[in-house]
């Protein structure tokens, strides 16, 4: 993508990272890996290479790890070999949250693998102690069986009970409550009460229950973690614009440095292609500015020396030489970041419906058991150990084992579904939020839209004229020609172009001098207006225009969807950057009643805030950066796959495909999900309400207790099959 | 029964091994891409596969 030869230093040198033994490692999130072939044509390239030590394509996260010996600058030659094959990378720095994540989820799974051990073998105990008495087997015998599962047990939960025991703790420390203060509480308890019954030589221990009880849960927290990680992986590593390096002038000479590192009067050399970091004053240089990222605009603007240019505006057809006036902080796309950080507070306030549960459910068991202790104690006058083991079944038979599962397995569930639809959900969270939904916001360009110009006048085109016309497109990035060039099939002919930043391109051909552009630089005549098309203009020494027309069409489902939210009663808001005729255009054909164009991101976000504040609960639609901070402050946002990384990082949820089809599925499948997630509470209220009273009134043995408890679970975990069914 | 003070040790001893089969399999990083292994199983591999330059050792990764 990045125009090599203009630029002569590195963008991958700075994070090279060189071991003791002298070898070089980097790490690159590659784009566009789809297939085994993709992994062998990378791997095999990277091996020819003789300095290379050892490449290797992780495919689930897109990472490819490279070892090399010899020179760091090597660096630059294996970018370039990526290139040459046609995969865009970026590098990243080793100590990033992806990193993080991965660290956690192989201790989950080592937590597992011990509990998995722990639950097997105990079992292997258990089921003696179940299946016959100590009348049978002997008090000894019995007692020797408790030691062994006390043997497997205790380290076991010590060990793999730790994700659960820290996240309670780091709950209590801040004066909350989660779901994993009463599991704790549970398994705390549950084995402190074996211990005791071992020591004291008692009929029972549930050293196998807690056991169990963990393993599962450890289950569900590792496919938790998977949902989320697969949605998450790539874009994690391709939040490419404020990480990177930019190459700036010091005392004429150019040298590298991170962008985050660019500070006030700094001179930037700006390639073809490249994003501008900061904002800044075009010092040399004449070219076309993409501003669409920022502002919504769907055409280009011409900029030359002296205009000033934001952050997040694409370069698109010559070098330029920029003086930065702010840090990249400070800049546009830093705003926006800062924006998007404020609307995220504001989403973290939301409480999960299994923490609201919790919250209320743990001091409630906990007193009961008291209760029933206590009560025991000093009214039925029995012996304290019998009133404690009362106490207990009460704690194992309320057990937040079904609870706890209620709602991550359909969560689990449901992002699975929608994974497959290619729907990937950030986080389960975003289907309880999605059932609450009353009104959308929509943004235009890239969302209702495909966000490319499509050319719409085809057939007035003569053959001969659309052949020149293209041969010239080839060599410009701006999106119209590009669009022409798409619209193009056949051969090209061989022209040598100059571009003229702002106007067009033009060639000689045949001692003729073809032009194509904008209509007052290509020709005198007067042609026609068409105010809703976007034009380029072709002509042969100025005789005889031919006007190109084109039209961001309409994502091709986009008018049933939008009849079908309608129908469902929820509000549609179309909010753009772009301008208002254009955005009235696209309403009227999609049938949205509110429209609103020529907005900056800061009046979408205060939109949004006054529709919160009004008690509407918003989810946005959005692709572009001036939607990020929208999206990260809707209750729920969507962002096409398409979107940029910026945009995919803020949303919630990210569809693949070019249809918008899946809007409809996602709030299917949300509303379907809670639907179940409020059925399983039922069920364990239900249950609760049934055994804790006979829990409470004595009749219930801990062996019988625990097998409820199971069965509790169970039945949640079937239910949320259910969800696959939507 | 005095089976037992056989067998017991011995199924742990089995559930151990499995253990220890399981964590070796975790640090060697067999669970760090497991949607490349299907994808790797489709790519030809040379009949004289040229020599591996040297066994990498994933650090950290």
């Amino acid at each position: 993508m990045t125009d090599r030869s203009t630029q002569t230093l590195s963008k991958v040198i700075p994070y090279v990272h060189t071991d003791d033994h002298g070898l070089h490692h980097l790490a690159l999130a590659v784009e566009g890996v789809h297939c085994a072939g993709c992994i062998q044509k990378i791997e095999t390239a990277l091996h020819k290479e003789t300095y290379i030590q050892h490449a290797r394509l992780n495919f689930s996260t897109r990472r490819l790890n490279i070892t090399w010996k010899g020179l760091p600058q090597s660096a630059d030659q294996i970018y370039d070999i990526l290139s040459a094959l046609g995969y865009k990378s970026i590098p990243f720095d080793s100590l990033s949250v992806a990193r993080h994540n991965e660290k956690e989820a192989k201790f989950l799974l080592l937590c597992l693998g011990v509990a998995g051990f722990a639950a097997g073998n105990i079992m292997l105990v258990s089921f003696a102690l179940w299946t016959t008495d100590a009348a049978t087997m002997g008090v000894a015998m019995r007692d020797f069986l408790h030691w062994i599962s006390a043997l497997i047990a205790i380290p076991a939960i010590t060990f793999a009970g730790r994700p659960f025991f820290n996240s309670a703790w780091q709950a209590l420390k801040s004066r909350r409550t989660n779901m994993d203060v009463p599991i704790s509480v549970g398994l705390i308890l549950t084995t402190s009460m074996s211990l005791f019954e071992l020591v004291t030589h008692g009929e029972h221990t549930y050293f196998d229950s807690a056991v169990m009880l963990m393993f599962f849960l450890l289950i569900g927290r590792y496919l938790d973690y998977l949902a989320r990680a697969s949605a998450r992986s790539a874009a994690d590593d391709l939040l490419g614009m404020m990480s990177g390096t930019v190459t700036v002038l010091v005392d004429n000479q150019p040298q590298t440095i991170l962008i985050r590192d660019i500070q006030e009067n700094h001179v930037l050399l700006i390639a073809a292609g490249e994003y501008i970091p900061a904002d800044g004053i075009i010092m040399a240089g004449a070219s076309e500015m993409d501003t669409s990222l920022v502002t919504g605009e769907s055409l280009p603007c011409a900029m030359s020396s002296g205009d000033s240019v934001a952050s997040g505006y694409l370069n698109l057809s010559a070098p330029l030489t920029i003086r930065a006036l702010r840090s990249p902080e400070d800049s546009q796309i830093g705003n926006m970041i800062r924006l998007m950080e404020k609307a995220e507070q504001s989403q973290a306030r939301y409480v999960r419906i299994a923490d609201k549960v919790a919250r209320l459910y743990t001091p409630v068991v906990h007193f009961l058991a008291l209760l029933a202790f206590l009560g025991w104690l000093g009214v039925g006058h029995i012996p304290w150990q019998d009133a404690l083991l009362i106490g207990a079944t009460v704690l194992i038979i309320t057990c937040p084992c079904a609870l706890a599962l209620a709602v991550p397995v359909v969560q689990v569930l449901a992002v699975g579904t929608l994974m497959k639809r290619g729907i990937m959900v950030r986080s389960g969270d975003v289907l309880e939020k999605l059932d609450h939904i009353d009104t959308i916001i929509m943004d235009k360009t890239g969302t209702l839209t495909q966000g490319a110009p499509v050319l719409i006048n085809h057939y007035d085109i003569p053959p001969d004229i659309f052949r020149l016309a293209a041969s010239l497109a080839a060599h410009s990035r701006h999106p119209l020609s590009q669009a022409l060039l798409r619209a193009y099939s056949g051969d090209l002919v061989e022209l040598s172009v100059d571009e003229d930043p702002g106007h067009g391109l033009r060639a000689s051909f045949n001692d003729s001098d073809l032009r194509l552009g904008r209509r007052s630089w290509v020709t005198k005549q007067i042609l026609p207006e068409h105010p809703d098309s976007m034009e380029i203009v072709f002509s042969i020494d100025g005789n005889n225009p031919v006007i190109f027309l084109f039209r961001d069409s309409l994502r091709e489902d986009a008018n049933t969807v939008i009849a079908t939210l309608k129908d469902k009663g929820y509000r549609l808001i179309l909010l753009s950057g772009d301008r208002p005729d254009i955005v009235k255009t696209i309403a009227r054909a999609v049938g949205i009643e509110e429209y609103e164009g020529n907005l900056s991101p800061a009046d979408k976000y205060k939109k949004l805030e006054s529709l919160q504040q009004q008690g509407h609960k918003v989810m946005m639609v959005g692709d572009g950066i001036n939607d990020a901070p929208v999206l990260a402050g809707a209750e729920v946002s969507v962002s096409p796959a398409s979107g940029i990384d910026i945009a995919r990082n803020a949303a919630s949820v990210v569809f693949n495909g070019s249809r918008l089809q899946p809007l409809i599925t996602l709030i299917h499948t949300g509303r379907r999900s809670q639907a179940i997630v409020r059925q399983n509470f039922l069920m364990t209220i239900i249950y609760n309400l049934i055994a804790i009273p006979l829990a409470l009134a004595g009749y219930v043995t801990p062996l019988i207790a625990a097998v409820a408890m199971s069965v509790s679970s169970l039945a949640v975990t079937i239910n949320a099959f259910r969800v696959r069914g939507a | 029964m005095n089976i037992l003070l056989f067998m017991i040790p011995l199924a742990l001893c089995l559930g151990l091994l499995g253990l220890a089969a399981f964590i070796w399999s975790l640090k060697s990083g067999q669970y760090d891409d497991l949607d490349g292994a299907a994808q790797r199983i489709l790519i030809e591999e040379p009949d004289n596969p040229p020599e591996e330059k040297y066994p990498p050792h994933p650090k950290n990764d």
